[in-house]
């Protein structure tokens, strides 16, 4: 809370103890465009954090707990492989339900493959069969051996067998993200702290000066940490904006596109662009404040 | 105010003053002569702590320069007025604010000291060239700044280095009428000076001692000059 006082009123006040340092046109420059891109660079990587986040939650939500049993046979045999299927299933621990889907659920899954006018009848189309685990799940090898005694067309595709590679990557690159903008910030902090540095070289004698006629370290500090403060804010705001745009200018998202599309914010999580900029200006007053104790506390 | 006791300074070579003790009195009015390179400008960086005695001890208002941190020394130099030898100035700033500036970086940036800033700049001749920027200003004109620049707190000490090594004589009458004044409102003077001619017109208007340095030592130096 102290902090946060602090920091308003180092913006807001003091524009006197910023005169006091002459202007340097091209480190402003230099810190204002670093802290945009970084800003920039922030969102992007936000975004590849939350839609991966995303893809995560819903690939374990949807796949869950459900795998499928495709059955190919002779015309003939299919409704019989399909009964006795079924019956396995049934009296197999860890199944909750297990269900053959309708012909028009079959066409509704292929028509975005085929069309709409798929002659499902004269075709010869696996029967699908939803499975629906209980919490424990079920032994996938055992149920195999079984359906291979019994029906012999059987095929059991255990969903969880490609879902946690993908899961595990989706939270892989969520993970690349936050340490992305972990690795930015820290960046940002390096990059303002050797402009702060060479500021307060620069300034060797204005600092002499003042020390001589009774300043105080922090008022010093003061002029070049809400110089810095203000131009990562503005940067990093700029940057935010652009990034943001962006973004949303990305195409978006559909049923189908998967993940490239799904790069994007959704809801509240646009929320969270609203603190790249302050983040940003924290982390120069706290680089800037640092750098400038460090060169002053050197001073005889 | 300011106590030296039997204290030593060397840059790193041989020594250049030793075994100097003095205490200046509030109220008191000093005089620090001594040829070109004796140490006087370094007599002085002892006196308000910009150097640290290589043996001995220097006490600035009761407190011992060794145990002073960076803060104490900047709420020391409020208290002590120094004009500097090469007067230091903030190049950017004009003449008015650089005046002003003890004021601004202690807080003390009131109308009323606003006021008294005119006032001083008219005391010193720069009334008119209250907007100029220092490198702009004549060697004379600098010196003067930087004498108004170390009053505006009034200070209790007024330490001068040479306060009146570029004006004329007429100029120099008045700085120096200038320091007996504050020195008759209490402060304590020390001016640093090879100017003897400064120094004989001064016992006119004060009871002024006069110290010199010679042969690296701090000598009280006789009535006759
Ligand atoms: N920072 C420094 N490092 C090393 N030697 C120094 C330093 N400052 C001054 N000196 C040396 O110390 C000696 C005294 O210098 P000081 O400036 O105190 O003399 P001064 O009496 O003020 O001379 P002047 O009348 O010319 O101003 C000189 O020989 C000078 O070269
Ligand atoms: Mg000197």
């Amino acid at each position: 809370m102290s902090k946060g006082l602090q920091l308003s009123k180092l913006i807001m006040g003091d524009a006197q103890a910023d005169r006091v340092v002459p202007p340097t046109g091209f480190t402003a420059r230099l810190t204002l465009f670093a802290a945009g891109a970084m800003a920039f660079l922030t969102v992007f990587a936000l975004a590849l954090s939350l839609a991966s986040g995303r893809l995560a939650a819903r690939w374990g939500d949807e796949l869950a707990q459900s795998s499928t049993l495709r059955i190919s046979a002779p015309e003939e045999q299919m409704a019989a492989q399909t009964a006795a299927a079924l019956t396995v299933l049934e009296s197999t621990p860890g199944i909750a339900s297990a269900r053959a889907l309708s012909v028009d659920e079959q066409r509704g899954l292929l028509a975005p493959w085929f069309g709409p006018d798929l002659p499902l009848d004269s075709l010869p189309i696996p029967q699908l069969i939803e499975i629906v685990e209980t919490e424990e799940g079920y032994d996938g090898a055992g149920l195999r051996l079984r359906l291979q005694a019994e029906v012999p067309g059987a095929v059991l595709d255990d969903h969880t067998r490609w879902r946690r590679p993908l899961e595990r990557a989706a939270g892989r690159l969520r993970l690349l993200g936050w340490v992305s903008i972990g690795l930015i910030g820290a960046a940002t902090a390096a990059m303002i702290t050797l402009a702060a540095n060479a500021a307060l070289a620069a300034n060797a004698q204005v600092i002499s000066v003042l020390r001589l006629i009774g300043a105080r370290d922090s008022y010093i500090a003061r002029a070049f940490v809400r110089r810095f403060t203000l131009r990562a804010l503005l940067g990093a705001a700029v940057g935010t904006a652009m990034g943001a745009l962006a973004v949303f200018l990305l195409p978006s998202a559909q049923e189908s596109g998967g993940f490239l599309t799904g790069l994007g914010f959704q809801g509240m999580s646009w929320a969270f662009l609203a603190l790249i900029p302050p983040l940003a200006g924290v982390v120069a007053y706290l680089a800037t404040g640092a750098a400038a104790r460090r060169t002053l506390g050197e001073l005889t | 105010m300011i106590e030296l006791d039997n204290i030593a300074y060397s840059y790193g070579g041989g020594e250049l003053l030793s075994e100097v003790s003095l205490k200046l009195a509030p109220g008191s009015f000093h005089f620090l002569t001594g040829p070109s390179g004796s140490g006087k400008t370094t007599f002085l960086k002892l006196c308000y702590g910009a150097l640290t005695p290589t043996a001995g001890r220097v006490q600035l208002f009761g407190k011992d320069v060794r145990e002073m941190d960076r803060d104490d020394h900047a709420l020391a130099r409020r208290q002590i007025g120094v004009v500097h030898q090469d007067c230091q100035f903030l190049d950017h700033l004009p003449v008015r604010e650089n005046v002003a500036l003890p004021l601004t970086v202690s807080d003390r940036d009131s109308l009323e000291q606003h006021s008294n800033l005119k006032e001083l700049l008219t005391w010193v001749g720069l009334g008119h060239r209250a907007s100029a920027l220092p490198p702009e200003l004549s060697g004379g004109e600098r010196q003067r700044a930087a004498l108004a620049r170390a009053v505006i707190m009034s200070p209790d000490v007024v330490l001068a280095d040479e306060p009146t090594g570029n004006v004329d004589w007429e100029m120099s009458q008045r700085l120096l009428q200038l320091l007996v004044e504050l020195n008759k409102m209490g402060k304590t003077i020390l001016i640093a000076t090879h100017d003897l001619n400064l120094i004989r017109s001064a016992k006119h208007h004060v009871q002024a001692r006069v110290l010199r340095i010679s042969g690296r030592k701090l000598q009280l130096a006789g009535a006759d000059l």
